[in-house]
């Protein structure tokens, strides 16, 4: 999504307070981005605690500053700086963290955002977004910029199935409509979700795609609730999960009274086999491809 | 003359905007009486309070009221980094007027808006909820970063304990502000060579700190951090790059009995000491009028 994010912050660049901080990340990327912002783009070096905290700075004196970095040195290294310069403040700081979930592969465990948004949805007055598709990242850059107080944006990489098309963005959205369980994925995993049951006639699931996070600021639409009673719920995330849209979701639907028929979650796993791999590998090894998905929903 | 009577305003505000500045006041020389009543507004703030943390208070004291008093603009922006003088920046905030009387004497209890850090909101003249070290450079640099890119003048003033230098944080932002030559930024370090559990040089000694910054591209002066003349020669603004003065300063200074001692950073006053401080300074209380 890196490609989508740059062309969606070159054509927001004509916006005078427009600052974008990179974590010495972007080399063979951000290259337009860099030169469309001239000034206004700074490389703020490998210190992300800082970057962090300067952001902070800039937006409390009006500009609109956004910050750039692998995910996991975002949330994980700078949280504090997250949680007291930019929550504690409500400030406007977008925090972009690339490659959510397993998306840096074979990179290894350090470069993985596995509990990026359950630690992040903690804080209070912070908006996620998860785009679940290339195409949605101009949306995304759009509503994150738009947002009153402070977002962050998890990016990876989206797959559409062969032969469809994604519908337009919302928090969420409906993939494919079924009878059989209601499926509930966050980000591009349900891309995968999608083209586990892309084939299935009217007794598959419905498959939904969420981007927006904590349910408390991003409800689930009435469709959506309206379809629960009496179904199995199933919540995919390449997320662990603690913390996850699946134990928020439970929660939410026992405090709601949904009456289910059942509820199931797969989510990541971490590391079960002491290797390590590409993001297909990693999925797979937390049964997060589509043929696992498959027969875990549906079995 | 400080301003009586305000009270202190509610703490809501839009959804990221942060506190209207400080109304501005035109410079002029702080007197050294009010400097001394705002240190005994201090003891007896803490005394009431029951509190420590009052040897990192007035150690720093004496810059915070000059600088806010004779160098704070409107356009210019001052982030406590070392939260845990909270107490000084209100005692401060109270001799400029912003903070009202009634407001010090709620410190530390339930309910007050003056906890033992500096809240993120709702405090006029307070920009930055502080207490976690390390975070006020950044904050700075980029106010600092802003206002250059928004064409503004102003400075920015940066007060740090030097225990806190031993924060990966602060390096990283020395590194930013320097490289970005925000030569509007100005960095006070506290040396009072005292932290929580020991002296600097026996915990994770940078003594002495001016010569180990030096080696970074920014201006080193440093001052005694309780002569006003001193620092206002110290506090002069840079040419090109960020300043760092380093102020020479006490644990504990005015109160004879804290004074350079370890135990002033955590153990509350007694009513002796206070007595003892106040008699020391002058022998007998000004007043508001003398002030």
């Amino acid at each position: 999504m890196r490609r989508e994010l740059c062309e969606a912050l070159v054509a927001r660049s004509a916006r005078p307070d427009l600052v974008f901080l990179t974590g010495d990340l972007g080399f063979g990327a951000l290259e337009p981005l860099r030169d469309a912002l001239g000034p206004r783009f700074l490389n703020a070096g490998i210190a992300e605690q800082n970057m962090i905290g300067v952001a902070a700075g800039l937006a409390s004196e009006g500009l609109e500053p956004w910050t750039y970095t692998i995910a996991p040195f975002c949330y994980a290294r700078a949280f504090e700086q997250i949680r007291n310069d930019v929550c504690f403040h409500r400030l406007k700081v977008r925090l972009l963290g690339n490659g959510g979930g397993y998306a840096y592969g074979v990179m290894g465990p350090t470069h993985h955002a596995l509990e990026d948004y359950g630690v992040l949805a903690t804080l209070p007055g912070l908006r996620i977004f998860v785009p679940a598709f290339d195409g949605d990242v101009a949306a995304v850059v759009e509503a994150a910029g738009a947002e009153p107080g402070p977002a962050y944006v998890r990016l990876g990489r989206g797959e559409v199935p062969e032969g469809r098309e994604a519908p337009a963005y919302t928090p969420w959205r409906r993939l494919r409509a079924g009878h059989g369980p209601v499926v509930v994925a966050v980000g591009p995993i349900a891309g995968i979700a999608w083209s586990a049951f892309a084939c299935d006639g009217e007794d598959g699931p419905d498959v939904w795609a969420v981007s927006e996070l904590p349910l408390a600021m991003s409800p689930p639409p009435r469709d959506f609730t309206e379809r629960l009673s009496g179904r199995t719920l199933c919540v995919v995330e390449e997320h662990v999960a603690q913390g996850g849209l699946g134990q928020a979701l439970a929660a939410w639907c026992l405090e709601g009274g949904v009456p289910l028929w059942g509820f199931r979650t797969v989510t990541a796993a971490g590391y079960p086999s002491g290797t390590y791999g590409s993001q297909a590998f990693h999925r797979r090894e937390s049964g997060l491809d589509a043929a696992s998905l498959r027969e875990r929903l549906t079995a | 003359m400080a301003r009586r009577g305000h009270t202190l305003r509610a703490g809501s505000r839009p959804h990221g905007a942060i506190a209207a500045p400080a109304p501005h006041v035109a410079p002029a020389p702080l007197a050294p009486g009010l400097l001394t009543l705002a240190r005994w507004r201090l003891l007896a703030m803490h005394r009431d309070a029951g509190v420590g943390h009052v040897g990192g208070n007035l150690s720093a004291l004496d810059a915070m009221m000059l600088v806010h008093h004779e160098m704070l603009g409107a356009s210019d922006r001052f982030v406590l980094s070392k939260g845990h003088a909270a107490g000084a920046l209100y005692v401060t905030l109270w001799s400029r007027g912003l903070i009202a009387e009634a407001d010090l004497a709620t410190f530390h209890a339930d309910g007050t808006r003056l906890p033992g850090h500096p809240p993120a909101r709702g405090l006029p003249g307070i920009r930055f909820g502080t207490g976690s070290l390390g975070h006020g450079l950044p904050l700075a640099g980029g106010l600092a970063l802003a206002a250059r890119l928004q064409g503004r003048d102003g400075r920015v003033f940066c007060l740090t304990s030097d225990g806190e230098w031993q924060e990966g944080s602060t390096f990283e932002a020395l590194i930013f502000c320097a490289h970005q030559r925000l030569a509007n930024l100005t960095i006070l370090i506290d040396y009072n060579r005292l932290q929580g559990f020991g002296t600097t040089e026996e915990v994770a000694s940078l003594d002495p700190i001016g010569r180990v910054l030096a080696g970074f591209d920014v201006e080193i002066r440093e001052a005694d951090g309780h002569d006003l003349a001193a620092m206002r020669r110290a506090l002069t603004p840079g040419t090109d790059r960020p300043v760092v003065v380093v102020l020479h300063t006490v644990k504990g200074h005015g109160v004879p009995a804290l004074e350079g001692r370890l135990d002033s950073h955590y153990l509350p006053l007694t009513e002796d000491q206070v007595r003892e401080a106040m008699l020391g300074v002058t022998g007998s209380p000004p007043t508001r009028e003398s002030a």
